[in-house]
């Protein structure tokens, strides 16, 4: 088994095919979204392929140490044009092909019109433990 | 076996042998071991007298892990100075123990953890899905919250309002995991309210009561938030808003209102509405006035923006919303709102996509989202 990431933007990916912002879809649109997006999760978990799914807030801030005694450096919130992800989804699957079938299942989410949004996730493999057996 | 009992027992327990002189920690663990005793136990010998069979078997579990310390700890002596277990007041022992367990020297979330372990009697991997962290995370905050009140002794009255903050914290906490903390923490205020006699005691509980009425009516089956106005009042617990507006009713009668009593009688007045339209918006304003006199909380002049909206019109309620500071949560999505009920759909759907971008969680955020879509959706035809 391996674990991959799957990371949804709010900015920074390629553009989608079906970009319009959701607060211009229709309520019953979104309705059917949502509900494309839970019984995907529901399905991973049935399969027992789900690990974990999170969603992040627009805002925050980047921050640094700054030397002994003083207080963190933040700068933030985030400026328009940087890469900004909205949120992520972690599977434990057999295969590389089958993280990539998922995360293309996951991107086919209905949005505008009750198309799919054909948007961009991105997909990264978990840096795993050392095998057991290395000859 | 009765587990609710075995529950509901366990903080007097471990009130009378803490009273009794033994270290918190050492007095959990020998009430831990009496009720796995008891799990094995009782079904097919159930004790006559339950909470003296506890206090019994605690107190000989703690005697016999102290003679085996009693080398190292020298501990002995105080075993046998002891007083033999006996009948111990009950209200009292248990409300210690909240005391104990919403110490000001823990922070919030240590006290939340803490009650809950120990007034509760929840394990901990049950709190840790509560809260959503994993269990070893839980059990090193509730150690370390144990070892912080281990010192304390009880000998001072506590503050009443430390507890009512804990309660409040694990109330609103919601419904997420498989341990319903807001049925909990009403089970815990209901025990303190039989221990205390004090009115923002009944205050709390009876806000959590009548919230708690209308949780199925709050969200829609594909788990969407259904805002207050538009909820199946059929769907509203009675029984539960009768008992908190009895409960109300004897605490305000007692002419010392707190923070908790007006917003239970907010709550009361929402609950006492058959439809939305019938709610007595002049009386919640007056509510909400006196909130703000009691807390000086920001949050309250926003809410209190809400209901002048509904009392007096949406641009009275924009002028109330004018003197709020525009940085609160949720500010954006009140602003919204009385936009909306001025006839402004344009600004109101704009306002409502950036509330949704602020908004603290995903149900709020969806339930923005929509609103925004639906004002968009009505401006295309």
């Amino acid at each position: 088994m391996a674990k991959y990431l799957l990371l949804k933007h709010y900015r920074g990916a390629p553009a989608t095919v079906n970009d319009v912002p959701m607060d211009q879809w229709t309520p019953a649109e979104i309705s059917a979204h949502m509900q494309y997006m839970r019984d995907f999760a529901t399905r991973l978990e049935g399969t027992g392929e789900f690990v974990d799914g999170q969603a992040l807030a627009p805002e925050g801030a980047w921050v640094r140490y700054d030397g002994e005694g003083r207080p963190p450096v933040t700068d933030g919130p985030f400026a328009e044009t940087k890469d900004l992800i909205a949120g992520w989804m972690v599977i434990d699957v057999d295969s590389h092909d089958r993280a990539v079938e998922l995360a293309g299942e996951l991107s086919a989410a209905p949005g505008a019109g009750g198309k799919p949004i054909h948007e961009w996730l991105e997909l990264r493999p978990f840096l795993s433990e050392p095998p057991t057996i290395t000859e | 076996m009765d587990e609710t009992l075995l529950r509901s027992l366990t903080p007097s327990v471990l009130g009378i042998l803490v009273r009794r002189g033994i270290d918190f920690a050492a007095a959990e663990d020998a009430v831990q071991d009496a009720l796995v005793e008891a799990v094995r136990v009782w079904p097919a010998d159930p004790p006559r007298d339950p909470k003296g069979w506890l206090t019994t078997v605690a107190w000989r579990r703690f005697l016999d892990a102290a003679r085996a310390d009693a080398a190292r700890r020298r501990r002995e002596d105080l075993v046998e100075d002891e007083p033999a277990p006996g009948p111990a007041p009950t209200g009292d022992d248990t409300l210690q123990l909240y005391f104990l367990c919403a110490h000001p020297s823990l922070t919030p979330s240590s006290a939340v953890a803490l009650t809950l372990r120990v007034v509760g009697g929840l394990t901990t991997r049950q709190i840790a899905h509560a809260y959503l962290v994993p269990e070893a995370t839980m059990a090193q905050r509730i150690s370390r919250a144990k070892r912080t009140v281990s010192g304390l002794r009880f000998d001072r009255p506590g503050d009443v309002a430390t507890v009512l903050r804990v309660l409040y914290l694990v109330f609103n906490e919601g419904y997420s995991g498989a341990v319903d903390l807001a049925a909990e923490a009403i089970r815990l205020t209901r025990q303190l309210a039989a221990a205390i006699d004090h009115p923002e005691v009944a205050g709390l509980l009876a806000l959590m009561l009548l919230h708690h009425a209308r949780r199925a009516a709050r969200t829609a089956p594909d788990g969407s938030l259904v805002p207050l106005a538009e909820q199946d009042r059929s769907r509203w617990d009675t029984r539960s808003i009768a008992e908190g507006v009895e409960i109300l009713q004897a605490a305000l009668a007692r002419d010392q209102l707190g923070e908790f009593q007006a917003q239970a009688a907010i709550a009361a007045l929402h609950a006492d509405a058959p439809t939305a339209a019938e709610t007595d918006w002049v009386q919640i304003v007056e509510w909400y006035d006196e909130l703000a006199r009691l807390t000086g909380n920001p949050v309250v002049r926003l809410n209190r923006a809400v209901a002048v909206g509904e009392a007096d019109g949406p641009r009275a309620g924009l002028t109330a919303l004018a003197a709020v500071d525009d940085a609160l949560p949720r500010y954006t999505a009140v602003a919204a709102y009385l936009r909306e009920r001025d006839g402004d759909l344009a600004t109101a759907a704009r306002l409502y996509a950036e509330a949704a971008r602020q908004a603290p969680n995903l149900a709020e955020r969806d339930h923005l989202t929509r609103q925004a879509a639906r004002l968009n959706t009505l401006g295309r035809h």
